[in-house]
């Protein structure tokens, strides 16, 4: 990579930033004028919801069995085996649910739109698509960044429930729990405020990994290799700022609830 | 052959240009990339039913200067009138509006590799909500005028670098535009399939009289447009008798940026220019 000055550098910084900024204002915007491409958004709603199914019902599942099994090894310390249930469904709802099923769905889509789009844009696909006179951003940014932002909030209550259903398998088959007691301590330890948290992040979450995933592949250069970069940029970047902006919304989060 | 129907205004474009106006006036452009100039102070016009020819050493900007012209990049300095507007100070979504009377026939094809052939050229139908039954119908009289209605199922990367080619022209086509941009439409092609391509350019020239612009660097494709028409009778490009040349066949020669000739065949042909003469030859 060749080196550049910093003025330079912090300019191209600041560009990308603007330029992320006003690809994602109108990428949120175009909704509320025509054309609107819903076909499109239904497309992308099989093809993001429904295809990261698998992987979030598996990841949700093995992280509530593992949780269980490592918080049960911590609470028999205090003789609060049954307390196992409380802890799972806490964690799963207010933390690993979003944030792992953030995670999985940006490594599977945020690199599935930035290569997508990349290869699109370095075959002068996006070209030909605006001189046949369709706003590209309308066509293939509006429909993913929706579609991702809708079916993420629904994977995550599916990861929860399989989290929790994951532990309780253990909690029965491994700890020797009473199941209706196992459920019943999940439900009493949730709060409303806990839920609330719990599903407010995955729509920050969609909106990261779709604006990003598309940026990369809107801002693709230099042909195969340019897209590869993209994507794994496209991976990185959503990656940390799921983290980063969980952060916020926690702190934001008991900043309202109190918890 | 369906001469006939690619002619019809079945999807008739906002309003015919002005016979008087010219269609493309490109004055003083300039553009850099990465501080490289790759057009300095470019001025010519296009008028109405011209054909266009741009010629020049590869590199020398003529893709550049088709993409201006489609408002797709914006240059630095000058101003660029396409139908009467002004594309260089155009709002994206005006140039959209503005883009429905334009066709434009790109380098590598840049066919949507996840739609059918059908669905490619069916794009801007499908754009404008047009009925299906009109869609199938006009879609089937284009691929007939490029003789390719037999592929409407098959996707892009099934196809040959030719019929790739001809399935980019017939998808700028499919709306009658009021003006064709050919970005290199025989470049990385065999001089075979370069000659049904160039015979397609002609047709359409002669058939629908579209004003077009034509990148090539071979001299051959375009001289072979100046001095060749189509006869609608034998259905067949052939020479034009007497050696003639096409009228409405003017070029521009392009070199490192700059315009090195502006003007028609018979002009270009007897240029004393050194560098023009030994590009010609």
């Amino acid at each position: 990579m060749p080196f550049v000055s910093p003025e330079i550098f912090a300019k191209q910084r600041i560009a990308a930033i603007q330029e992320y900024s006003v690809l994602s204002w109108r990428a949120v915007t175009n909704v509320f004028s025509r054309p609107r491409y819903w076909a499109d958004v239904y497309t992308q709603m099989d093809s993001i919801g429904v295809g990261s199914m698998p992987i979030v019902v598996l990841t949700g599942f093995f992280t509530g069995c593992v949780l269980a099994l490592q918080s049960a090894t911590s609470l028999q310390e205090f003789g609060s085996v049954s307390l196992t249930g409380n802890l799972v469904a806490l964690s799963m709802v207010k933390e690993l649910g979003p944030v792992l099923t953030g995670l999985m769905v940006s490594g599977r889509n945020a690199s599935g739109m930035a290569s997508e789009i990349g290869s699109m844009k370095v075959t002068e696909q996006i070209d030909a698509m605006r001189a046949l006179g369709t706003d590209p951003l309308r066509k293939l940014v509006t429909p993913r960044l929706y579609a991702t932002v809708f079916m993420l909030f629904f994977l995550t209550i599916l990861s929860d429930a399989f989290g929790i259903a994951g532990g309780a398998l253990v909690s029965v088959a491994l700890l020797g729990l009473n199941a209706s007691s196992y459920f019943h301590n999940s439900y009493r330890a949730l709060a409303y405020g806990d839920v609330v948290q719990g599903l407010t992040k995955p729509l920050f979450s969609g909106f990261i990994i779709a604006t990003v995933g598309c940026y990369f592949g809107m801002t693709t250069k230099g042909g195969t290799q340019g897209v590869g970069r993209s994507t794994t940029q496209a991976v990185v970047v959503s990656s940390v700022f799921i983290i980063i902006v969980d952060l916020l919304v926690t702190r934001a989060m008991i900043g309202i609830f109190g918890r | 052959m369906a001469d006939d129907s690619v002619n019809s205004k079945a999807f008739p474009n906002a309003t015919a240009p002005n016979a008087t106006d010219p269609i493309v006036v490109v004055d003083d452009v300039s553009i850099k990339f990465d501080m490289k100039p790759v057009l300095q102070n470019i001025s010519f016009r296009v008028e109405g039913g011209e054909t266009r020819i741009i010629l020049g050493p590869a590199g020398g900007g003529k893709s550049v200067l088709m993409k201006l012209i489609n408002g797709l990049i914006q240059p630095d300095s000058g101003k660029i009138l396409v139908f009467g507007e002004d594309v260089t100070s155009m709002k994206e979504v005006d140039l959209f509006k503005l883009r429905a009377r334009i066709g434009m026939v790109f380098q590598e094809s840049a066919l949507f590799d996840s739609l059918s052939v059908a669905d490619n050229v069916a794009f801007r139908l499908h754009e404008e909500r047009a009925p299906e039954d009109q869609v199938h119908q006009r879609v089937e009289q284009v691929l007939q005028f490029v003789d390719l209605d037999h592929t409407m199922e098959k996707f892009p990367p099934e196809l040959s670098g030719g019929m790739r080619r001809r399935v980019s022209i017939a998808r700028a086509i499919i709306t009658n535009p009021d003006l064709i941009l050919y970005d290199s439409p025989t470049g990385g092609l065999d001089p075979i399939t370069s000659t049904t391509i160039v015979d397609l350019v002609i047709k359409q020239r002669d058939v629908s009289h579209t004003t077009s612009l034509m990148i090539t660097h071979r001299l051959q494709d375009a001289f072979l447009v100046a001095r060749s028409r189509f006869n609608t009778k034998t259905n067949k490009v052939e020479p034009i008798p007497d050696g003639g040349i096409d009228d409405s066949t003017k070029f521009l020669v392009l070199n490192e940026g700059k315009i090195v000739f502006d003007g028609s065949t018979e002009e270009l042909v007897h240029s004393t220019d050194p560098w023009l003469k030994d590009y010609l030859s």
